[in-house]
């Protein structure tokens, strides 16, 4: 059982590997952009409010901690508080799509989608509204993949809430739960990333006044 | 074998002592990043980011516990990331120096 568990956590280790490369060219692309339009970036970065994106931090740095509770006394073999912390994970998952669906209606609300024919604003410097458009395209498809992986990722919790009642979950058989507890914190360790270089990067800049 | 089959238990002090260093280092990036450093914005910034990381990874992650042969996919694929990184990196912040060449 030990090294069955051990070769399943590899094989989600590897998943996790491609999923790095993934969010990594996504990444590349940001690191491309920002180092041909700095000053546009900052100050597009600028205009996102940091309070969602801070709370949101807050909520998935919890979320993470629920998890791994979850995954200690699946271990433990405690079925009632795995459940427990199960839900918790889910809701603090749910509340940061929630915050999310918040944000994405601001930059509706200020023209600030890059796309679907909607009109594309950058007040705060007109001359830089073509960079400030790449800038909110990698925003979105960025925070975009990250909300689609919190959205599989509650998928998955509930389906492991369904394991552990169910009693296919044991003791001895607790790697899905482990495995779970894999993909949600890779999905906490993209957003660790996200929120500096999308929410902050402007601040140092154009804080005063 | 059954002192083998028992999985290492992290106890939970480590993770509530996790949990906190996490969330002064998310309150820390924040306050770092309304003080104006220049480049060395950026370094302080990431450098959080990673230490943060690093954190998940080793401890909630369980990769502090975990065999040889994980560590290696890991490590192979931050190298691999770096390959990414760094080899684009290099083409296009040297793109300039043809101007002065």
């Amino acid at each position: 059982m030990e090294q069955q568990t051990e070769a399943s956590l590899l094989g989600m280790w590897t998943f996790l590997v491609t999923e790095i490369l993934f969010f990594g060219g996504a990444l590349t692309a940001y690191l491309v952009y920002r180092n041909w339009y700095p000053d546009a970036f900052a100050l597009a970065s600028y205009e996102i409010p940091i309070m969602p994106g801070a709370i949101n931090t807050a909520v998935l740095i919890f979320s993470s901690l629920t998890m791994a509770l979850a995954v200690h006394f699946a271990q433990t073999g405690d079925r009632g508080k795995t459940m427990l912390f199960i839900v918790l994970t889910s809701i603090l998952g749910a509340a940061f799509l929630g915050i999310k669906a918040y944000e994405y209606h601001e930059k509706y609300v200020e023209h600030f989608i890059p796309g679907f024919g909607l009109p594309f604003e950058f007040p705060a410097n007109p001359e830089y509204t073509n960079a400030a458009r790449i800038f909110y395209s990698l925003y979105f498809v960025l925070t975009g993949l990250h909300a689609l992986h919190m959205i599989i990722g509650l998928g998955i919790m509930t389906w492991m809430f369904i394991w552990v009642k169910n009693g296919t979950i044991t003791q001895e058989y607790y790697a899905p739960v482990e495995i779970a507890g894999l993909y949600w914190h890779f999905v906490d360790i993209v957003w660790i990333f996200l929120f500096p270089l999308l929410y902050l990067i402007g601040r140092h800049v154009h804080h005063v006044g | 074998m059954s002192d083998n089959s028992k999985h290492h238990v992290v106890p939970l002090s480590t993770y509530y002592l996790i949990f906190l260093a996490l969330m002064v280092g998310t309150a820390l990036t924040w306050w770092v990043a309304t003080i104006d450093l220049g480049a060395m914005n950026n370094v302080i910034m990431l450098t959080i980011a990673v230490t943060k990381a690093t954190l998940v990874i080793l401890f909630f992650m369980h990769v502090r516990y975990a065999s040889k042969l994980t560590w290696t996919i890991i490590l192979g694929s931050v190298f691999w990331l770096l390959i990414l990184l760094v080899l684009t990196m290099n083409d296009y912040l040297t793109r300039s120096w043809l101007h002065y060449g």
